[in-house]
């Protein structure tokens, strides 16, 4: 297939047949039965090319990791700035860089905020986040939302989906509580014992399909946090960083979080970082103790440089300006298609470039998602809902490239609903 | 800056370079110096010798031309030649891009200022008729031209323009005129179009050329690839459209860039279509020949270049199928537009078939196929709705849209009425400073002499004056310099010609002044 210099395959078999051998068999079979044979190979701006050359309109950006697109050449020129004087730093010391990106990353925050803790990724940030909040609250439990996803660490795993702690033996169901979102009452009988640390909410569940909070949801859980003394954590992994069309979908939300936590894109996808982002009144364990949480590459020196250069681009008026192009232009054209085929292409929840399709078929999303890789496009079906396709498209893209994105998209929901007909035995 | 770039990049035949295109494009601004004070007469004599010699020689040349580059049909390639000689005559032989014209209403007298030496680049796939072409529009305009052909039909393209020359100069042209580079290499290409000799740059050819044109720091008018794709809507003469679809495939093999490459079929007519263009003289490929045909024609998903101007039969056995005599396009179909080789520009009789659920997504991806090549060249519809006509003029992103006609000289202007060219402006959208197919008028720029708007500053009659012979008046022959108003009865008529008698007036006026100047003067200096 190729040779990388640092190792070399015979075909596309031969590597899949020795990455399941010493990587990860389970998940590599898992794409190829999903009819994803993908092999990254170069990837620029919103394109991925795979190991044969097939170019791919990236609309998955891991969540967000690549908003900016890859490799963005402003990221990459300040990453490789900072690597003639860099490194990662010592986590121990004060440091020029994490401070200045703590001092921007609150500059965001319209002074609700007090300090910043960092991360190497954003499990590690949720663990913080509700070890913080525990720390402040004297209280244990967490509350989440079922459905939810905030990584797989030891304290975010149980904020999930059972599935993920029941493998390990490390669910603690007594400690992790789950309710169904955009469902107040549910949560007010969570917080009324007044044993509750934290809140932990994605504020659009992405795992999950992008589940659209409903009006007033939101700020309903925060006035129940307030009232019961709970800490409001604002998971903002997939919808921080200008996704929604503001920097923050918790603040477009009307809604001022008690810490929020941000990764994925942080640092452009050119280093891993994490950040939490705290009020100054639950902040209280870092004068306490300083050395509470330790993480010798949360918030190592070179993400921290590229991170502030990623604030920086993602700040710009013109970016937001963007944003609200390609938001808008988007919605128009889903609608476009949705209405070409009403009966497979049910919904369309979108909140800036937060958006989740909707199909009717139990795994609608995934004949989807292989209808697209067909036609050039990945784009990812949401874990913990098979009728829904995350859409994730990136901050920058052309008028063009948004156009060929929609076209590509018509054509696969056209071919997907052909082969949900086919699967599902349906008449027409 | 780029000729000192080749220079100092290469030790044998860069400096060599850079002093072989100073040379040529001395010798050129000679000729264009002296070629700039020819009148409309003598330039009209050039150009009609030239034509006829381009047209005497058409045959012979065409004939060249597939021998060495293994493009295209002969028979063609003398109709293209043909065209682009007396052709060009007939069509652009009463412009007049010499003298000096003027709009009395305007009060603007305008002075033409040919492009001085045009440093023209040109194709393999369209060799003769476009050195034709450039030539005679070079001649049009009083323009000396250098030619550097592409190196595949570098042979007949400088004996064709050693032809043109010998008939220009025989007809009374400066030497040197029209000059060819016989060896064309990067760097000399390189040295021409950046020495600041160069007065413009016309590049027909691929997207690096024209942007190293662009980029060289001299005028250019550089005109990228085109892929051509063509809707047939539900509402077309379907077999009309498909005997069209298939003769201008068929033409030269494909080679002028105007040609079709992807059909794109409304979903109701589809069917009719593909056996209208079997009836038409296309085979349909059946999905096992379509498979075979890709994976020969775009080897690593690039087109295979010798497949250019190949013909089908000869291209199906390449590919390994056999097609019955007489057919003379393959047809393509496939049900993926994305990321799928056939949507490629192909320069040969192979046409990419596509189906489409209506023409609202027909037009979307036709302008999707242009953006990913060839944005700005040119598309085709065939449809009898004026509205879906419009709307794809608007939605897809090309300069000129062949409407019911074969697009091969559709959009280069030989079966419409755009200007015939060999040179397709792809405008703004497609990076070029030329929007629209290049004609004589592109290549002459005019001096705009603009007089006072007030009413009380006279327009000056310009008859019987050339501006490359125009002297001012000697002193002894000027008005009084405080007189500057038009004398009553001396203004030019609306055509911009003053009679004889008017004329007559005129000089006696200014006698009257000047001797009523010189009787003032006097008195005072007697007084
Ligand atoms: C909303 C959300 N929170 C947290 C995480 C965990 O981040 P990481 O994978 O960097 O640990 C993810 C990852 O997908 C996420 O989507």
């Amino acid at each position: 297939m190729r040779d990388y210099g640092f190792v070399s395959y015979s075909s596309r078999d031969d590597f899949f047949d020795r990455s399941r051998a010493a990587w990860n068999p389970g998940k590599t079979q898992f794409w190829l039965d999903q009819g994803v044979d993908l092999v990254i190979d170069r990837r620029d701006g919103y394109h991925l090319w795979d190991a044969d050359g097939r170019r791919l309109i990236d609309a998955h950006l891991n969540g967000g990791t690549y908003s900016l697109g890859h490799r963005h050449p402003e990221l990459v020129a300040a990453m490789n700035e900072a690597m003639t004087h860099y490194d990662v730093g010592n986590h121990h010391f004060a440091s020029v860089a994490r401070t200045a990106l703590a001092e921007r990353l609150l500059a965001t925050c319209d002074g609700s905020m007090g300090k910043v803790i960092f991360a190497a990724g954003g499990g590690e940030a949720i663990d913080i986040a509700l070890k913080t909040a525990r720390h402040a609250t004297k209280r244990r439990k967490i509350v989440s939302i079922r459905n939810a996803f905030h990584g797989h660490t030891g304290l975010a795993v149980n904020a999930g989906n059972p599935r993920f702690s029941r493998l390990f033996l490390v669910d603690e169901p007594s400690q992790f509580p789950q309710v169904d979102f955009n469902d107040l009452s549910a949560m007010e009988s969570a917080l009324r014992g007044g044993d509750v640390a934290a809140v932990l909410l994605e504020t659009v569940p992405a795992t999950y399909g992008f589940v659209m909070p409903e009006p007033g949801y939101l700020a309903g859980v925060k006035d129940l946090c307030e009232r019961y003394g709970t800490v409001y954590i604002a998971d903002e992994v997939q919808t921080g960083l200008m996704r929604t069309g503001e920097m923050w979908g918790i603040y477009k939300a009307g809604v001022v979080p008690d810490i929020l936590v941000t990764s994925k894109g942080t640092a452009g996808g050119l280093y891993p970082l994490g950040a939490v982002i705290v009020a100054d009144k639950v902040a209280g364990w870092l004068d306490e103790d300083g050395f509470g949480h330790i993480s010798t590459f949360g918030g190592a020196e070179l993400g921290c440089i590229v991170a502030m250069k990623v604030l920086e681009i993602t700040g710009r008026p013109q970016t937001k300006a963007t944003v609200a192009s390609i938001a808008a232009r988007l919605s128009r054209g889903l609608g476009d298609i949705r209405s070409d085929h009403p009966d497979f292409f049910v919904g369309i929840r979108q909140n800036g470039l937060v958006i989740g399709l909707e199909f009717d078929h139990p795994v609608g999303a995934q004949l989807v998602m292989r209808a697209l890789y067909d036609n050039g496009v990945w784009a990812i079906f949401s874990t913990l809902d098979t009728r829904v396709l995350q859409f994730k498209p990136g901050l920058l893209m052309s008028p063009e490239l948004v156009d060929d994105l929609l076209e590509r998209l018509h054509t696969a929901v056209g071919q997907a609903r052909d082969a949900a007909r086919v699967t599902s035995g349906r008449a027409a | 800056m780029s000729a000192q770039r080749a220079q100092a990049r290469t030790t044998d035949w860069g400096p060599d370079a850079a002093a072989r295109a100073r040379t040529l494009l001395e010798r050129a601004r000679w000729a264009a110096d002296e070629f700039a004070s020819f009148d409309r007469a003598q330039v009209d004599r050039i150009v009609r010798a030239v034509a006829q010699a381009g047209h005497d020689n058409a045959a012979r040349y065409a004939e060249w031309a597939v021998r060495e580059t293994g493009f295209g049909v002969v028979a063609d390639k003398t109709t293209k030649n043909q065209a682009c000689s007396l052709g060009l005559l007939a069509r652009y032989g009463d412009e007049d891009h010499v003298s000096a014209r003027y709009d009395a209403d305007a009060k603007i007298l305008e002075i033409p200022r040919p492009a001085g030496v045009v440093v023209a680049l040109t194709p393999s796939t369209n060799p003769i008729s476009t050195v034709y072409f450039k030539v005679m529009l070079a001649l049009m305009t009083r323009n000396a031209i250098v030619i550097s052909p592409h190196p595949a039909a570098k042979a007949a393209s400088a004996d064709a323009a050693r032809t043109l020359h010998a008939a220009a100069v025989a007809a009374g042209a400066p030497a040197d005129v029209v000059q060819v580079v016989d060896e064309p290499t990067i760097p000399l290409v390189d040295a021409l179009i950046t020495d600041p000799g160069c007065g413009v740059v016309l590049a027909t050819g691929g997207t690096p050329m024209v942007r190293a044109a662009y980029g060289s720091g001299n005028p250019a008018l550089g005109v990228g690839p085109g892929n051509v794709p063509v809707l047939v809507d539900a509402t077309a003469d379907v077999v009309a459209a498909a005997k069209r679809i298939v003769a201008s495939k068929a033409f030269d093999n494909s080679v002028l860039c105007t040609n079709e490459s992807v059909l794109l079929a409304e979903d109701s007519i589809a069917a009719d279509l593909l056996r209208a263009l079997d009836d038409a003289g296309a085979h349909v490929c059946d999905p096992v020949e379509r498979d075979r045909l890709r994976a020969w024609l775009y080897p690593e998903g690039r087109l295979r270049t010798a497949a250019i101007g190949r013909d089908a039969a000869w291209i199906a056995e390449q590919a390994g199928f056999r097609i019955r005599p007489g057919k003379r396009v393959l047809v393509a179909p496939f049900e993926r537009p994305f990321e799928e080789p056939l949507t490629q520009e192909k320069l040969c009789p192979v046409l990419g078939f596509h189906t489409v659920a209506d023409a609202t997504r027909g037009i979307r991806l036709a302008r999707l196929l242009l953006r990913w090549g060839g944005r700005g060249h040119s598309a085709a519809i065939h449809s009898r709705d004026r509205a879906a006509i419009m709307a794809f003029g608007a939605g897809v992103e090309a300069m000129r849209i062949s409407v019911n006609v074969g697009a091969s000289l559709g959009s280069s202007g030989f079966e419409t009425n755009l200007a015939p060219t060999m040179t397709i402006g792809t405008g703004f959208v497609g990076r070029s400073s030329l929007g629209e197919n290049l004609e004589p008028r592109h290549l002459v720029q005019y001096t705009r002499v603009a007089y006072n708007r007030d009413a009380g500053v006279a327009f000056d009659d310009f008859a019987g004056l050339q501006p490359w012979t125009a002297r001012p008046t000697p002193p002894a022959a000027r008005p009084a310099p405080h007189d500057t108003a038009r004398p009553a009865g001396a203004s030019q008529t609306p055509d911009g010609r003053a009679g004889r008698q008017e004329l007559d007036l005129l000089r006696e006026e200014i006698r009257r002044l000047v001797r009523a100047e010189l009787q003032n003067a006097l008195g005072a200096h007697h007084g």
